[in-house]
C-alpha cells in the first residue's frame, strides 16, 4: 500500500459484491460506490455541503415556477470511448430507466416527471408524452408534475445516470437486464473512470480516464474495491496496510480506536433512522395513549451509550436532524412518570391486565441487542411484559409488508437529502407505511401543499406540521439517527464525511510518506 | 468393473433427480421472494421482473422450463447478480474452491495419516494419547475459530503470512488451507489409528513379523494398504464436504470461492442459483462416492477379485 500512495492506487474496502453495474438494474450502497466512480450524473453533490453542483450539465436553469428544468450539457462531457455526451442520450436513457419491461426498481426517482410514472404503469405507452426532450444536442428540457425542489439532486443517483444507447444495443435490446454490457471491454461509461478489471468476490479495479472532461482535478490513478463482506477481516487489513478505507468498523473495536491518539476512525451522522413499527390496528398498540407511554419509556441516552457504544443520535422523531436545513419537532421525551399515566388511562395500570406484545426483528445480533435493552426498559419501566421474536430476513420482510407484527423493527436510509423521502413514507397505504397509519390531512400536506410551496421556509414549516400531526399519532416509534463509521488511513484527503456517506473519489488525494498511529503499529 | 461403475452411476441419476425437484418446490414455498427488499418495490416493477425471470409461470410451467434448461446444461440466470448466469458464477468459484479444498485434503491427509499411524503403532501410551488429544480438540475446534487464531499468531504477531486473499500475494494460500484443513486432518488421524490397529492385530501382519521383517516394513509394506481402506472410502465425502464446507474459511479470508455464494444465495433467495449448486454439489458428492468405492474396492483385494472375475 505504500508502493500504492506513490502511484496514485487507492485500496477501498466496498461491502459487498456488487450486484452488478448496469445503473438501471442494480439497488445497492456498494454498487452506488462504483457506479459512481465509473458515470456521472447531469449534476452532482458537493462532497461537503451536499447542494448540486455541475455534473455533465455545466449549467440548468428552472422556468414556468420551477416546474421546467433546462439542463445545459458540457460539450467537453465525453464517453470513455471520446464521443459526445448528448441530450438524446439522456432520453434514452430515461426511457430505459422508467420502460415497463425494464424493471427498475429506483425508477420512482425519475416520478417527479410529468406522464413518468403513468408509461412506467403502462398507461402512457409513447415515451414522446413523457416530459423529457432534447431541444439540441446538449439542451435536455425536463418537464415535472409540481415545482419539486430535490430534483436536481435526483441527478447524482445512479438511477437517472445516462448510458451509452449504441454500446448497449450491441449487447441486446434496450430493456434487457442481463446482457454483458458492463463487462470489462465491453463497458462504455462518461464518469471519472473506467473499468479495467472485475473479479468476481476478489477485486474491481477502475483506472482514471481519459476522457473525463474534469480530468485535470482527478488525481487518482487507480482504485481498487474489494468486496470485504467480513468485517473483522476488514478491519484486520486496515491494521496491516491493505486498505486505505473501511466501510465499517466492527462495534466492539470502536472504543479502542476513539481513544486512539490521532485515530484513523471517523464517525459522522447519517441520512437515515432506526425506529420500530407500530401496528395501529391490533391492540394493545391500536390505542395511541399506549403507543405513546412506549415511546416516552425507552432512555435513548441510555441505549446509545450502552447499547450503541455512542455510534449512534437519539431521534425523537423519523427525519434525522438537519437533513439540508429542517430538523424535526420534539414532541416528547425520556418521560416514565408520563408513560405511566398513559398506560393507566389506556387501562393498565401498573401493568395490570396487559395482554402481551411482541418485538419482531430479523435476525441480527445487533437488532436482538436493542431489542432486549428495550424489553427490559418496558418491563421495569411500565411493568408489562415483552416477547421478543426473530425472523430470517426475507420471512421478516414478508411479515412487514403484510403488516403481520404488534411492533417490528425498522430502517430507513434516505435516497436524497430531502425530508419528503422520511415523511412520504406514512402516506395512507404508502408500500413503505408499514403500519395501517393513514390520515387524509396528513397526506394532502405531503402530496400536495408540500410541493406548491413557494419558498424553502414556507415548505419546511408544512412538513413540520405534517411530521408533529405524525408524531402526535406515534405510528412509529423513532429509537436513533445512524452514523457512517469508517477506518481512513492517514495518506488520505478529500474524503469528506457528509449526512449521505456520498463519495467522490475526484477529490480523493494520496499523500505518501503518512503512517498509521503509533498504536496500531 | 465397468458394469459397477454403470449400475453406480444409473443408480445416482435418480438421487439427483428427487435433489432436484425437492429443492426447487421447497425453496418456493419459503416465504419472501428474490425481489423483496426493505425498500418495497412498486408492483408494476415487481411483475416486470418476474416476468424478465420467468416468475410468472404457474409453478409447473416454471419446473418443466428449469429441467428443459437443465437438460441443456443451463442453469438459468443469477437473479442476485443480473447480467450474470448461475454457470459463470460457479465456474468462476470452484476452480479457487477446489484448488482450497485439495489443498486442504494434502494437508489433512499428511497430518492424519502420519498421526494416526504414529499413534497406532504404540497403542493406549503417551504416543497414541498426545495425537489422540490433539485430534480431538482439531475435531471440536471450529474453523471460525481456529481461522482468527492463526490468522492473530500467524499475520498479526509473527507477521509471518497474509491474512487475506488468494493468490494475491505469496504464502496467501497457506492459512486458509491449514484452517480448512485441519478438522478433517483430525478425523483422519482417527480413522487411520483405527484402521491400523484392527489390522496389526491381524495373522499376516504376525507372520509378517515372524519372517523377521523390519517393523518399518512390516507397518509400510502390508499393514498400510489394509489400515487406510476407512480412510479411503472416507476421501470422497470429505473433499465433497470441503468444497461445500469451505464457507467460513472463504468468509474469513475474503477467498472468491463457491462456498460463499451458496450460502449467500439461500438468504437472498436467488433461486436458480439455489438450484444450480445444490444440483451441482449434490452431483460432486455422488461422483466421489463412486471414486471412492472403486479405489476402496481395488485396494480390497477380495472385491478386486470379484471385478476381475466379472470381467473375464
Amino acid at each position: 500500500m505504500v508502493a500504492g500512495n506513490r502511484d496514485g492506487i487507492l485500496h477501498y474496502g466496498n461491502g459487498a459484491e456488487p450486484q452488478g453495474l448496469d445503473p438501471h438494474v442494480v439497488t445497492g450502497v456498494p454498487e452506488n460506490h462504483i457506479i459512481r466512480a465509473l458515470f456521472e450524473g447531469l449534476a452532482v453533490k458537493n462532497p461537503i455541503t451536499l447542494e448540486p453542483e455541475p455534473g455533465v450539465a455545466e449549467s440548468w436553469e428552472f422556468s414556468d415556477e420551477g416546474r421546467v428544468i433546462t439542463f445545459f450539457l458540457n460539450p467537453e462531457a465525453k464517453w470513455s470511448n471520446g464521443e459526445q455526451v448528448t441530450a438524446s442520450d439522456y432520453v434514452w436513457s430515461w426511457n430505459r430507466a422508467l420502460h415497463p419491461i425494464t424493471g427498475n426498481e429506483y425508477s420512482y426517482m425519475l416520478f417527479p416527471v410529468v406522464n413518468a410514472e403513468a408509461y412506467l404503469k403502462g398507461e402512457v405507452t409513447d415515451f414522446s408524452e413523457v416530459g423529457v426532450k432534447a431541444l439540441n444536442s446538449t439542451t435536455l428540457e425536463v418537464t415535472l408534475n409540481a415545482p419539486t425542489p430535490y430534483f436536481v439532486q435526483l441527478m447524482d443517483h445512479y438511477s437517472t445516470f445516462a448510458v451509452h444507447p449504441e454500446t448497449l444495443m450491441q449487447f441486446g435490446e434496450m430493456t434487457d437486464r442481463y446482457t454483458p454490457w458492463t463487462r470489462v471491454g465491453n463497458i462504455v461509461s462518461n464518469g471519472a473512470f473506467t473499468l479495467t478489471e472485475w473479479s468476481l468476490n476478489r477485486r474491481i479495479v477502475v483506472d482514471k480516464s481519459e476522457h473525463y472532461w474534469d480530468r485535470d482535478k482527478v488525481s487518482l490513478n487507480t482504485v481498487i474495491f474489494y468486496p470485504m463482506e467480513n468485517v473483522v477481516s476488514e478491519e484486520r487489513m486496515f491494521r496491516v496496510e491493505q486498505l486505505h478505507y473501511t466501510q465499517v468498523v466492527p462495534l466492539d473495536k470502536i472504543p479502542l480506536y476513539r481513544d486512539m491518539p490521532n485515530t484513523p476512525y471517523v464517525q459522522a451522522p447519517y441520512l437515515g433512522t432506526y425506529y420500530y413499527l407500530i401496528n395501529t390496528k391490533r391492540p394493545p398498540v391500536d390505542d395511541v395513549r399506549v403507543r405513546k407511554a412506549l415511546a416516552m419509556s425507552v432512555d435513548r441516552e441510555k441505549l446509545v451509550r450502552t447499547v450503541l457504544q455512542e455510534t449512534a443520535v437519539p431521534a425523537y422523531s423519523i427525519t434525522p436532524p438537519d437533513t439540508l436545513g429542517y430538523s424535526p419537532p420534539k414532541l416528547f421525551d425520556y418521560d416514565p412518570e408520563r408513560a405511566r399515566a398513559l398506560l393507566a388511562e389506556a387501562g393498565y395500570p401498573n401493568g395490570e391486565g396487559w395482554p402481551g406484545l411482541e418485538i419482531l426483528y430479523n435476525t441480527n445480533e445487533g437488532h436482538r441487542k436493542i431489542a432486549v435493552a428495550i424489553q427490559q426498559m418496558w418491563k421495569s419501566e411500565l411493568g408489562i411484559d415483552i416477547t421478543i421474536t426473530n425472523q430470517e430476513w426475507k420471512v421478516y420482510l414478508d411479515s412487514v409488508t403484510q403488516i403481520d407484527f404488534q411492533v417490528a423493527r425498522r430502517g430507513w436510509i434516505g435516497d436524497y437529502v430531502d425530508a419528503n423521502n422520511f415523511l412520504d413514507l406514512f402516506i395512507t397505504d404508502g408500500g413503505n407505511n408499514n403500519t395501517n397509519y393513514s390520515d387524509p390531512v396528513y397526506d394532502d400536506l405531503i402530496l400536495y401543499a408540500a410541493p406548491k410551496a413557494a419558498t424553502r421556509e414556507q415548505r419546511y414549516a408544512l412538513f413540520m406540521e405534517a411530521e408533529t400531526m405524525l408524531m402526535e399519532e406515534m405510528p412509529i416509534i423513532p429509537i436513533y439517527t445512524y452514523t457512517s463509521k469508517h477506518l481512513i488511513h492517514p495518506s488520505v484527503t478529500g474524503l469528506y464525511s457528509n449526512l449521505m456517506d456520498s463519495l467522490n473519489l475526484k477529490y480523493v488525494e494520496l499523500v505518501p510518506g503518512r503512517t498509521l498511529p503509533e498504536a496500531l503499529r | 468393473m465397468l458394469r459397477f461403475i454403470l449400475i453406480r452411476i444409473l443408480q445416482a441419476l435418480p438421487v439427483i433427480f428427487v435433489v432436484i425437484t425437492a429443492t426447487f418446490f421447497l425453496v418456493r414455498s419459503a416465504p419472501g421472494g428474490p425481489f423483496d427488499q426493505e425498500k418495497v418495490v412498486i408492483p408494476e416493477v415487481k411483475k416486470a421482473l418476474e416476468a424478465q425471470y420467468r416468475l410468472d409461470l404457474p409453478l409447473h410451467e416454471q419446473y418443466i422450463a428449469y429441467l428443459g434448461d437443465l437438460a441443456h446444461g443451463d442453469l438459468g440466470p443469477s437473479f442476485k447478480y443480473p447480467g450474470r448466469s448461475v454457470n459463470e458464477i460457479l465456474f468462476a468459484g470452484l476452480p479457487v474452491t477446489a484448488e482450497l479444498g485439495l489443498y486442504a485434503l494434502i494437508i489433512a491427509l499428511c497430518i492424519g495419516v502420519t498421526a494416526g499411524v504414529f499413534a497406532s503403532l504404540r497403542p493406549n501410551t503417551a504416543q497414541d494419547y498426545v495425537p489422540m488429544s490433539l485430534a480431538m480438540i482439531g475435531i471440536c475446534m471450529p474453523s471460525f475459530l481456529l481461522g482468527p487464531l492463526l490468522v492473530l499468531v500467524f499475520g498479526i504477531w509473527l507477521d509471518w503470512l497474509p491474512i487475506t486473499g488468494w493468490g494475491d500475494i505469496p504464502g496467501d494460500k497457506i492459512l486458509p488451507a491449514v484452517t480448512l484443513g485441519s478438522a478433517y486432518a483430525a478425523y483422519i488421524a482417527r480413522l487411520s489409528r483405527a484402521g491400523m490397529l484392527e489390522i496389526l492385530s491381524q495373522d499376516y501382519i504376525r507372520t509378517a513379523r515372524a519372517k523377521g521383517l523390519p517393523e518399518w516394513r512390516v507397518v509400510i509394506q502390508h499393514a498400510l494398504r489394509g489400515g487406510l481402506t476407512p480412510v479411503i472410502a472416507f476421501l470422497g465425502p470429505a473433499f465433497a464436504g470441503l468444497l461445500a464446507g469451505s464457507f467460513v474459511v472463504e468468509t474469513i479470508f475474503q477467498i472468491p470461492g463457491l462456498g460463499r455464494f451458496y450460502v449467500q444465495a439461500a438468504f437472498n433467495r436467488d433461486y436458480t442459483m439455489i438450484l444450480g449448486t445444490t444440483v451441482f454439489l449434490s452431483s460432486l458428492i455422488v461422483f466421489f462416492n463412486l471414486v471412492s468405492d472403486i479405489i476402496a474396492a481395488w485396494l480390497n483385494p477380495r472385491l478386486r477379485h470379484q471385478f476381475q472375475g466379472g470381467r473375464s
